[in-house]
């Protein structure tokens, strides 16, 4: 925590501490929320509280590789100074939030379909493609030298990714897979109001909560190449 | 605790697990980046009164224009 602080400092970065805070509080509203007011579900029963965590997970993990498209269109188009950092740092947090995704959803199949996995369901089939398109971004990175063509193949690469996020997204919703459910569909939230509620909170936690680790690792990565920075010149 | 508890608890926990463990990482790699700063700070505020030793035969004008290049660098 004194870490997280001493960074914020360095990097005159007062929003990262309201943005921990925000996430804190809205994940404490959130958890109660789903423990007291959510009522249980007439066909799944307790095991549909898991759809609270699940669902706004992987919402988020959207999110994150959307915003890292973003930034890497940014640096290609505008050439934006420290966009490509910017695009890592958030496919980095996706990829966490994939990892989440997939280990939450294996969880909820086994209680409600008896198994870990299906590869029957596109949805899942489609979700862990996404997610090992972007696990590769990472060994793209990381194998090519630091520099100006880094920036610019990983930028085109998250690019070409996030042509996954709509297919996987609407895939469930055109093909005829009756086993993942779909709960949001053209007639709205198919969903009890509290329950609608409880998962707007749930997704607003998870959004700060990603919101504040896109903070922390950026100004740890921004401080650690000016450091590296200085400690050649000096050298 | 019945099966279904279980499932969710079980649910709930990983989320809980994998979050701590990347703020644990993180922490250790700001740990890092406030020893590495501390060890340059340190450099920094010993450069005026303890001068490296080809600084010491250089003209004064000359350190200085050497050390403006290497602010302006860092920027």
């Amino acid at each position: 925590m004194a870490g997280t602080l001493r960074v914020a400092r360095y990097s005159q970065r007062p929003r990262l501490i309201v943005s921990a805070w925000l996430a804190l509080a809205s994940m404490t509203g959130a958890v109660a929320l789903i423990a007291y007011y959510a009522p249980e579900d007439v066909d799944q029963g307790l095991s549909q509280k898991i759809f609270y965590v699940h669902v706004p997970i992987a919402l988020t993990a959207y999110a994150c590789f959307g915003w890292g498209a973003w930034k890497a269109l940014r640096h290609l188009s505008r050439r934006q100074p420290g966009a490509d950092l910017e695009s890592y740092v958030a496919i980095h947090i996706g990829v966490i939030f994939g990892v989440l995704t997939l280990t939450t959803g294996s969880i909820w199949a086994k209680i409600s379909w008896g198994v870990w996995w299906t590869w029957g369901s596109d949805q899942l089939v489609l979700f862990l493609v996404l997610f090992l398109f972007y696990c590769a971004y990472m060994m793209l990175r990381f194998s090519v030298a630091d520099g100006p063509q880094r920036a610019n193949l990983c930028a085109v690469y998250a690019l070409f990714g996030v042509v996954l996020i709509p297919v996987s997204f609407f895939a469930i919703r055109l093909s005829q897979d009756f086993i993942h459910p779909v709960v949001f569909n053209q007639h709205g939230p198919q969903m009890a109001g509290s329950m609608l509620l409880t998962f707007c909170v749930a997704w607003a936690a998870l959004l700060a909560l990603a919101s504040t680790l896109y903070r922390i690792e950026l100004a740890g990565k921004r401080i650690d190449l000016r450091l590296r920075e200085l400690k050649e010149v000096r050298a | 605790m019945n099966a279904a508890e279980q499932y969710v608890a079980a649910a709930y926990l990983v989320v809980l697990v994998l979050v701590l463990t990347y703020v644990l990482i993180i922490a250790t790699k700001l740990q890092r980046l406030e020893r590495t700063l501390d060890d340059v700070s340190s450099t920094k505020g010993a450069t005026p009164d303890e001068p490296a030793p080809e600084e010491q035969t250089r003209p004064a004008a000359s350190a200085r224009r050497h050390r403006g290049g290497v602010e302006a660098q860092t920027r």
